[in-house]
């Protein structure tokens, strides 16, 4: 089974976020890179398939040269070789297009990608790529098996589950519960120095969104502490000053 | 119930930006296994007095044993500042966990590796970088610590063995170690190394109890009684003190960044307590004299690891100085002992407890400060360096 996993780069968790001061772009100094964790999912499920049936783990990653860490990163966990994407990954349709574009004379059996990034949120690039190649799509899959060319996936939905079958290739969106993430071993970290990372420069994409501005939320207000038995202070002070009663 | 690891590491002047991608990869690799691994078990272990032997194996496999050794041996092929940021990490996780990986790799593969034969090297490495055997390093004596030269345990010439004797006192991994790098005196009073094998005649390692430090480590003492080696176990490539000290160069390389892990584990919890702590109606990191404290701890942590970067640098060149050595070894473990305790007390009460790692850190690092070249041994190696006068006495 040939798949293709797409990885993106997103800030850790951790990270303290601040803006340029046009408030147009995320300042990126200082900031440690991480693989987008629903991602990392996806590429451990795409290791233990190809691990049980046989197979290669492509991962593809839409970004500058700043994402090779990475990209270095999936291939210590276990993938086979890696491609980059030579551009700024600028909105979803742009990176769709372009993972589109170089899996579609590729014969991928089965693309992964996780469910959403954990910057941007924006959960679109699963389904375009799967609407750009003309194959099916299943997004935020807690369980995925594979029996020869066939995919059964299990969603999870308003209180319960919904299990689907799918023929192969199709695209399939990651969620938590699909695979545990590993740790890369020196013994990876050694194999991944000279695992092929090719790159390939971007196809031209109309550019339909622009961004005017991000704005970070409010700073939490104070809380204001009051004595278990001041209920008439507390009361007076929902009415005159929080004016919600 | 375990709980989760927060840790979040400092890097107050960018430090990472003179590290290489790969560096990263390894140092993050072990951070999260360390994360996964030892952090929700340590303090149990720790207050059992017991070595987690279950970790022996993915201390194996993220590269905790011997990863400056070439991957033709089973090692790792890295260089000298993985192994220092290795280290740095799995004592963030724990002292005596760093200890077992030191010990493997630089006083039992590193030994093997530089004084070994060929046929040494292919029989023991391979199986000592996967963990398969556990090695222990024995110089130490009942009456010879910081002046080892004086070692009464001795070597005499059999034909084709020889028969060694005497005993060697906290020897860390003793206890379960499957093979021993032993240091003795041959007839001419001429320090030779021997590979010593458990089940070997005569050869026993009765562990050390009731110890306040390094937990989580078994410490034992290695005892010859007319134990027979077969020649062919004896490091061909070295004769005398340059021997053991040569790989004591080597662990307290590891060590000066070890330490580094212990300080930021505590700098951080206690960073992280002194803003969720409210006293007199404000976090107690409000209040100048715990900012006091903090302001120091990243001070002191930024120094040490910018020292122990510079000297990575030098070691990967082949031109560290044992002396430059010691002095990161001397302060880097000094400056962990000092945060640990600054750390402790901003935790009030709750740093005496197992709840918080400050505590066990802070024992943990009375023998690290002790082991390979105590505090004031170290001082004296500057002292000689830079006036070329001899303060040892003797
Ligand atoms: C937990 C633990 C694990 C260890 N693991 C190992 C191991 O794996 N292998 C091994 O071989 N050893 C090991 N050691 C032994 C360790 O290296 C020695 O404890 C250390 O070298 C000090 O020796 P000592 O304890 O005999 O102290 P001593 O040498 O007796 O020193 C006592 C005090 O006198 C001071 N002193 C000594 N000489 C001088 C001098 N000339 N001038 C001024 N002050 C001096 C010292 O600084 C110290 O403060 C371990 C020790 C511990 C605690």
């Amino acid at each position: 089974m040939k798949v293709l996993v797409c990885i993106s780069s997103v800030p850790d968790t951790t990270t303290k976020i601040n803006f340029t001061p046009d408030n147009k772009s995320f300042v990126t100094q200082g900031v440690q890179f991480i693989i987008n964790p629903y991602d990392e999912i996806a590429l451990t499920r795409a290791l233990e398939l190809t691990e049980k049936d046989g197979g290669t783990v492509t991962v593809i990653n839409v970004g500058d040269a700043t994402t090779e860490p990475v990209i270095r990163k999936a291939l210590a966990v276990g993938a086979t070789d890696a491609v980059r994407v030579n551009a700024g990954p600028r909105d979803a349709f742009f990176v769709a297009r372009q993972i589109a574009g170089y899996a579609s004379n590729q014969n991928f059996d089965l693309i992964l990608c996780g469910r959403e990034s954990i910057d941007y949120n924006g959960a679109q690039v699963p389904a375009m790529i799967a609407e750009l190649l003309g194959i099916p799509s299943v997004s935020v899959c807690k369980k995925l098996e594979i029996a020869g060319k066939t995919a059964i996936a299990e969603r999870e939905i308003e209180g319960g589950k919904e299990i689907v079958e799918c023929p192969l290739p199709m695209v399939v969106s990651a969620s938590e519960g699909m695979a545990e993430p590993r740790i890369p071993n020196m013994r990876g970290i050694m194999s991944a120095r000279t695992k092929p990372l090719a790159v390939v420069e971007p196809v031209d994409t109309p550019k339909n969104i622009e961004v005017i501005i991000y704005d970070k939320p409010k700073p939490r207000s104070e809380v204001k502490l009051i004595a278990p038995d001041k209920v008439e202070e507390l009361v007076d002070l929902l009415h005159t000053q929080a004016r919600v009663i | 119930m375990a709980k989760t690891d927060l840790f979040q590491s400092p890097d107050y002047y960018q430090i990472d930006e003179l590290l290489t991608d790969e560096h990263k990869l390894v140092r993050n690799s072990v951070r999260e296994w360390v994360k996964r691994e030892v952090s929700p078990i340590i303090e149990e272990y720790a207050q059992r007095a017991e070595f987690p032997k279950h970790l022996i194996k993915g201390l194996a496999e993220i590269g905790a044993f011997g990863p400056y050794i070439p991957q033709e041996y089973g090692g790792g092929g890295l260089d000298q500042i993985s192994y220092g940021l290795i280290m740095q990490e799995i004592e963030r996780g724990d002292s005596g966990i760093r200890s077992t990986a030191s010990v493997q790799s630089s006083l039992v593969m590193y030994p093997i590796y530089t004084y070994g034969s060929d046929e040494q090297r292919k029989k023991y490495l391979p199986k000592l970088a996967t963990g398969e055997w556990m090695g222990c390093f024995g110089l130490t004596e009942p009456n010879f610590g910081s002046n080892p030269g004086g070692m009464l345990t001795n070597i005499k010439d059999k034909g084709d063995h020889v028969v060694l004797n005497g005993s060697k006192m906290w020897i860390s991994n003793a206890p379960f170690a499957d093979i021993a790098v032993v240091w003795a005196k041959d007839e001419e009073g001429v320090i030779r190394g021997l590979i010593v094998e458990r089940g070997m005649k005569g050869f026993s390692t009765p562990e050390t109890h009731g110890k306040w430090s390094l937990r989580a480590s078994a410490t034992g003492e290695l005892v010859f009684d007319n134990v027979k080696v077969p020649k062919e176990n004896i490091l061909p490539n070295v004769k005398g003190l340059k021997g053991p000290l040569g790989c004591l160069n080597s662990a307290r390389y590891g060590i000066a960044w070890g330490a580094i892990g212990a300080a930021m584990d505590c700098y951080d919890t206690a960073l992280r307590y002194s803003k969720e702590r409210i006293q007199f109606g404000k976090p107690i990191g409000a209040f100048q004299l715990q900012q006091k404290k903090l302001a120091e701890m990243i001070t002191e942590i930024t120094k040490a690891q910018l020292l122990a970067w510079r000297l990575g640098v030098l070691k990967n060149e082949n031109r560290a100085t044992p002396q430059q050595i010691s002095m990161a070894k001397r302060n880097n473990v000094n400056m962990a002992l000092e945060i640990t305790r600054d750390a402790r007390q901003m935790l009030g009460g709750m740093g005496i407890t197992g709840e918080y790692p400050i505590m066990r850190h802070m024992m943990n690092l009375e023998s690290v400060i002790t082991y390979e070249g105590t505090h004031d041994i170290h001082l004296l190696i500057t002292g000689m360096d830079v006036t070329g006068l001899n303060a040892f006495g003797g």
